[in-house]
């Protein structure tokens, strides 16, 4: 049979794989998004489909974006940690932590143990806060309900317990440059034990439902595949990397606070799938439980003691001392009117957070304003592969995989 | 100081010892500020030589040094997988033509983060596939990162689209 000329809408029927092949004969352009009821997260899919697969695909973010460097660039360094209680707002405790510990590597500082111990605490807590969510939220997107109501109910309880810390459930805003904003209240221990009781309860209940249920496993294995290689030209880090089969975990491999001290494993998957990201997940959220519990023992038997450096750079004196004397008072004003002055420099400090390497790079003139204040998103990271994860799938496989990668909106825009 | 990163500078000078102006290890950072027309060539040889195998850029940044000249600073992060080391390449270009080498032949996590230093400062990449705004809107106009671009800047009033 002859080939139908140039622009003949028969044309495409007679491309490679012949004419019965497929009855949609012409790719069409989807629109997926910003504001998507699959999708959590505020993006753009602009999807190139032929019939059910996606031939292409254009990732479109920036809608969350807010300046957030712009901002911190305009305050003082005090005033950019409640900016980052807002990158990731699932884990604000670690963007608090990353930010404040790059500040502290410029002024050279130590915190003292028991601060230590207090922000891997509620850093554990944030990481476990954010797995239920990506967990939960990918069951509710997959049209499991149940499930997602037993991540919400255990996150609830985490919530629970953040909020003893810091008042708030989400925007914690509780790290402080050189210390924390207050010590563990009274009988937080004693509160938190039969709550983490409750979310392991509610782990091994969603486990029940999903972890082995067929049709959740159907949609999750072989989708979404990205290798190890693929993994590492992208710089894809966090739960993403470490399902690909590659064991970085910069708890591990930079140990930074007392995770040194500390005894848990890094699961790694073998894949690369989104089945291996989900299994990585669940086992981190076990071990963030078990890192919790060490904490909280280490800190019963340590007993009381500073959460602050003693630092009149970054830490304002006893509120006693600056009502009776005349020094503490003028530090008092100086802190809190001007805030601290950084010595001029450069850092960059990667944590990982429940995403991946949440880094900040920030630069100091010696002045109370920052320079430069860059955060290294995990998320818009992670983000940039998606096209090569999803191009030759299926449509549906684009929801458990935007899931896995865990794109958060605040983070990824900034 | 530590021995590696002394090691590893040691090792970019003597392959590449004309391209680097500087290099430095504070705060525990290894840096080396670099021409930056040898961006291309020293990130190759980073990236590609054995002993060094930085397998992964991690991040890309800028830093608008107003007022002085050249103005904008490029801040590349790489990270060694196998050699669990870190390393900090710096290069300034001028103010009157902000251009440097694409690194997305040699590392695919360039594509975004050069395109976000495109959108928010303005410095164009040479041999990027698809240099366009990421985090803003294509009618944005000026580049809000740089010191110059008021934080309480207005844009203009657009329609819709169609």
């Amino acid at each position: 049979m002859a080939q139908p000329a140039e622009g003949d809408p028969r044309r495409n029927l007679h491309a490679e794989g012949g004419a019965t092949r497929d009855l949609h004969a012409e790719h069409q352009i989807l629109n997926m998004g910003p504001s998507h009821p699959a999708t959590h997260g505020t993006v753009k899919f602009l999807i190139e489909l032929d019939g059910e697969t996606i031939v292409d695909l254009d990732v479109q973010v920036g809608y969350l974006h807010r300046g957030f460097e712009k901002e911190c660039e305009s305050g003082s360094w005090y005033q950019c940690i409640p900016y980052t209680d807002r990158l990731n707002y699932n884990s604000a405790i670690l963007c608090n932590l990353g930010f404040c510990m790059t500040v502290e590597k410029l002024l050279e500082l130590e915190t003292p143990e028991r601060c230590q111990w207090i922000r891997v605490l509620a850093g554990e807590l944030s990481r476990l806060g954010d797995h239920l969510t990506r967990c939960g939220a990918a069951c509710l997107e997959l049209q499991a309900m149940t499930p997602f109501l037993y991540g919400i109910e255990a996150r609830e309880l985490v919530w629970d317990l953040q909020e003893m810390l810091c008042g708030a459930r989400v925007t914690s805003n509780y790290v402080r440059i050189g210390g924390l904003r207050h010590d563990l209240p009274e009988g937080f221990s004693r509160a938190a034990r039969p709550l983490l009781t409750k979310v392991r309860e509610l782990l091994a209940d969603f486990d029940g439902v999903v972890t082995r249920n067929r049709i959740f496993v159907d949609r999750l294995r072989d989708t979404g595949v990205l290798s190890k290689e693929d993994c590492l030209r992208y710089a894809v880090t966090g739960p993403v990397l470490r399902a690909a089969g590659v064991p970085l975990d910069l708890r591990k491999d930079e140990p930074y606070l007392i995770y040194d001290q500390l005894d848990f494993d890094v699961p790694i998957g073998t894949v690369g799938d989104n089945y291996d990201r989900y299994l990585v997940c669940v086992e981190e959220m076990q071990q963030s439980l078990r890192i919790v519990d060490q904490c909280l023992v280490r800190l019963d038997a340590m007993g009381p003691g500073p959460v602050d450096v003693q630092d009149p750079r970054v830490r304002w004196p006893a509120k006693a001392s600056v009502f009776n004397r005349m020094e503490e008072m003028i530090q008092q004003f100086k802190s809190v009117t001007e805030g601290p002055k950084v010595p001029a420099g450069e850092a960059y400090l990667g944590i990982e957070s429940a995403n991946g390497e949440l880094g900040f790079y920030l630069v100091s003139d010696g002045s109370e304003r920052p320079v430069k204040v860059r955060c290294r998103p995990p998320s818009f990271i992670n983000l940039a592969p998606l096209p090569l994860m999803v191009r030759g799938a299926m449509l549906a496989d684009l929801i458990p995989t935007f899931d896995f990668v865990n794109m958060i909106g605040g983070e990824c825009d900034r | 100081m530590s021995d590696r990163g002394t090691a590893l500078l040691g090792h970019l000078r003597d392959a590449h010892g004309e391209a680097v102006l500087d290099s430095h290890q504070r705060l525990g950072d290894v840096t080396a500020c670099i021409r930056p027309e040898a961006l291309l060539p020293v990130m190759g040889f980073l990236r590609d030589e054995p002993g060094l195998a930085f397998e992964m850029l991690m991040d890309l940044t800028a830093v608008d040094h107003l007022g002085s000249e050249p103005r904008f600073e490029l801040v590349y992060h790489l990270y060694s997988l196998s050699q669990g080391q870190r390393l900090r390449i710096k290069a300034r270009v001028g103010e009157a033509q902000p251009e440097l080498a694409s690194l997305t032949g040699l590392w695919a996590s360039a594509d975004w983060m050069e395109r976000e230093v495109f959108d928010l400062y303005g410095i164009r990449f040479e041999g990027h596939p698809d240099l366009r705004r990421i985090l803003l809107y294509e009618e944005f106009e000026g580049h809000p990162l740089r010191k110059d671009y008021p934080k309480t800047g207005r844009q203009p009033l657009i329609g819709p689209r169609n």
